[in-house]
């Protein structure tokens, strides 16, 4: 057990130290979120009545933009040289590097969400009706289900044709509850109409079952050649 | 087997046709909708075909992956008849047949329960092996077909009784657009793999697909009690003549679907067994260096150095 | 479908009815094949002979269509431990250092300390102070760096995939000679390669493989020169 969380470890520091040497892709990431705010501010008039209703899908969308171009070099670097088999063929456990890559993701959309919310809340005039640090929970257990399962499926996409494709196709349909829970219960919040406990709950849920599932079956998808 | 291919097909198309006779003449017309509601009698059948096809692609999915070690394939088994027995009885105590909703009967549950564990051994029992995979690709492509007749004629039919063509409320509508996206992002995957364990890995899909199923559908129902939608066709009970030319549709749309299965099925098989003997064909032959060079096969995508 | 296990004796690898099947085209076509433990082996053949197929089947990185493949008496992935594998490509992180990267890989070991990568670069004959990123070794070092993740946790069995393809004559050598002392030591060690010569005189075995299949197993290259210069 000790061994497990100490690779778990080890690989998370050494991702992070490799994305901090060359920041090139943090940096181009950033830039994008910047970008996809700019264009949804555009596209949804900020002055307008409804945009406080639908601000919630708005920002979501974004981040799930975002997260998808984080996710797609999940596993670049260990397909470079080969890294990849250098670790299937250690008595290292599959599931240790996984949690380590989830982790990793977790932070840099993290990061990414921390840029573009405040642009969000500047550019809309954001105000929460309802209890605002709810909107934690919310943003925790989301940004959790869009990565675990994001992962797991860029580990899944390695060994097909049109990686970067395969990723949003196999992600998007399995996160459709994910999306309406973080979606609904933003909304729920930011208007004060509704209540979001039920949408957090929701969540909560979905993290476990497919936390649970990735945990199961990342080593068959690993062990895929 | 093969002869009993085209007795089967004609039979089908008899039945096809008596259900559509049903379906357009016998039938009562609806008191608040018309002739329009006729559609039911290929909207609902098409949903629960394709329910049945992806569930049967989920049994085999799942035990797929489970064979894949003799102590999980045990472990499996097991958990399935735990929940066969759990199933049967639970419903029955009164506590929990308190909590049931109306209309929802124990002895009904219990059927349904003790069905899906008894298709898991007979899957498990009529499929060994890899004619499993081969029966998950099969019902995930025909499923997908009943899937879109559904998601085809449910617009079709909101639009005159509703005004509207889509309702995202609406949970029957939408949980099945999600499993439709689900299924069509298995075909691609299957469709795209490189792998060697692509068998696996959708298998592995599948397996997330289910789990998603019942999120979906309560995320939705929930949204729904906040926000009230119409419901896209209809609820509550049905005249008894239609539930009849309801359940001969049903029974059609089954021999079809059947027959569907069985053709992609044998041909599915073939293919493979076309492709491994092309692979080996070589097994058979010297290793002369002069023949293989005027063979000269060389691999064109796959197969490392 | 993971290779079954069949009862071998421990002391051997054995390979039996293997087939590794990519589609339409199968890269090994029945491979029968014992290999006695403590030996040096060369594997021989034109490409796409099954050479790098097959050493991957040994690692566990290549689950067989059909057929075993037994790692002194376990399958690849329970001797895990016991394989070193080394690959056309580096397995190396390019951004890291030689020493960053060996200590990575230390942990996915369990070896505990730097002595332990320190000791190995300075057998593969570089400076474990080298600060410098992989990326920007020359190709004789990263091979050099490659050999010493591969013999890092000091397994009895080796697969080196072309570990001399592009590297200078010198380093060649100074490889060869630090295979020749695991060898002597006891480890097992399967080799692929092109210049099979470099390894005359210190290997106990060449194999030779056509089509998906061993044609050949014998003591010396030299001899059959002729062969290897068949078209």
């Amino acid at each position: 057990m000790r061994s497990f969380w100490s690779i778990t470890l080890a690989t998370l520091t050494k991702d992070i130290r490799l994305e901090w040497r060359s920041k090139d892709a943090l940096n181009a990431m950033l830039f994008f979120s910047l970008l996809v705010v700019v264009i949804f501010v555009f596209s949804f008039d900020p002055l307008a009545e409804e945009s406080r209703h639908i601000v919630g899908g708005l920002v979501w969308v974004a981040f799930l933009f975002a997260a998808v171009v984080a996710l797609n070099q999940t596993w670049a670097r260990e397909l470079r040289n080969q890294v990849l088999d250098a670790y299937r063929v250690s008595p290292a456990p599959a599931n240790a590097l996984f949690v380590a890559k989830v982790l990793g993701n977790f932070l840099l959309v993290s990061v990414l969400e921390a840029l573009m919310a405040p642009l969000f809340v500047i550019f809309y005039n954001l105000r929460a009706l309802g209890p605002a640090w709810q909107l934690i929970p919310v943003a925790l257990l989301g940004t959790w289900a869009l990565v675990v399962n994001g992962t797991f499926f860029a580990a899944m996409s390695l060994r097909t044709r049109s990686r970067e494709l395969m990723l949003p196709l196999l992600l998007f349909p399995v996160s459709i509850p994910a999306v309406l829970g973080m979606v609904a219960a933003t909304t729920n919040i930011l208007t004060g109409e509704n209540s979001a406990h039920f949408y957090i709950v929701l969540l909560l849920t979905y993290d476990v079952v497919f936390t649970t599932a990735c945990l199961a079956l990342f080593e068959t998808v690993l062990q895929a050649e | 087997m093969k002869r009993a291919f085209p007795i089967l097909a004609v039979l089908t198309a008899l039945l096809l046709g008596y259900a559509f006779y049903q379906a357009m003449w016998v039938a009562p017309t609806d008191a608040l909708q018309g002739d329009v509601y006729r559609i039911i009698y290929y909207h609902v059948p098409s949903a629960w075909t394709a329910f049945l096809l992806f569930f049967i692609n989920f049994i085999a999915s799942v035990q797929y992956l489970a064979n894949a070690k003799p102590s999980t394939q045990r472990a499996a088994k097991w958990i399935v008849i735990a929940i066969g027995v759990i199933g049967a009885i639970v419903p029955f105590i009164p506590q929990v047949r308190q909590q049931l909703p109306t209309g929802m009967y124990p002895s009904s549950i219990a059927t349904t329960v003790l069905i899906i564990a008894g298709l898991y051994f007979l899957v498990g029992r009529y499929f060994p092996g890899q004619s499993l995979d081969l029966l998950a690709v099969t019902t995930a492509e025909v499923g997908v077909v009943f899937c879109t007749i559904v998601l085809v004629t449910g617009p079709i039919w909101a639009r005159p009784v509703w005004g509207i063509w889509w309702a995202p409320g609406d949970i029957r509508l939408t949980s099945t657009l999600v499993l439709w996206l689900i299924y069509v992002s298995y075909l691609v995957l299957r469709r795209f793999s490189d792998s060697a364990q692509t068998q696996k890995l959708a298998a592995v899909l599948a397996v997330f697909g289910a789990l998603d199923v019942p999120l979906v559908y309560f995320s939705i129902w929930f949204f729904r009690t906040q926000h009230p939608q119409p419901v896209i066709g209809g609820g509550g009970s049905m005249d008894p003549r239609m539930l009849h030319v309801l359940l001969i549709s049903w029974m059609a749309f089954l021999c079809f679907a059947f027959l569907v299965c069985w053709s992609r099925y044998g041909l599915e098989k073939l293919r493979r067994e076309v492709e491994e003997a092309e692979a080996l064909e070589s097994l058979l032959e010297p290793a002369d260096p002069s023949e293989r060079t005027s063979k000269g096969r060389v691999p064109l995508s796959r197969g490392p150095q | 479908m993971r290779a079954s296990e069949i009862p071998a004796a421990v002391g051997i690898i054995s390979v039996s009815n293997l087939v590794k099947q990519f589609g339409r085209f199968a890269a090994l076509r029945g491979v029968d094949a014992e290999f006695d433990a403590g030996k040096f082996h060369v594997i021989l053949g034109d490409n796409g002979a099954g050479k790098t197929t097959l050493l991957r089947a040994l690692a566990g990185l290549a689950q067989p269509t059909r057929g075993t493949v037994s790692i002194l008496g376990k399958t690849p992935y329970d001797a895990c431990r016991e394989i070193g594998y080394m690959a056309h490509t580096s397995m190396l992180y390019d951004e890291m250092s030689g020493m960053e990267n060996l200590r990575y890989f230390a942990r996915l070991y369990d070896i505990a300390g730097d002595s332990r990568c320190e000791q190995v670069i300075h057998a593969v004959g570089l400076d474990p102070e080298l600060s410098r990123p992989v990326g920007q070794y020359s190709q004789g070092m990263r091979q050099r760096m490659s050999l010493a993740r591969a013999i890092l946790h000091d397994p009895k069995i080796l697969l080196l995939d072309e570990p001399f393809s592009n590297v200078d004559v010198h380093s060649a050598r100074e490889m060869v000679g630090l295979l020749k002392g695991m060898s002597d030591a006891g480890k097992t060690i399967f080799v692929v390669t092109h210049q099979a010569v470099l390894l005359e005189g210190v290997a106990d075995e060449f194999v030779w493989m056509q089509a998906g299949q061993i044609v050949d197993r014998t003591n010396h290259f030299a001899t059959d020169s002729a062969r290897a210069e068949e078209p």
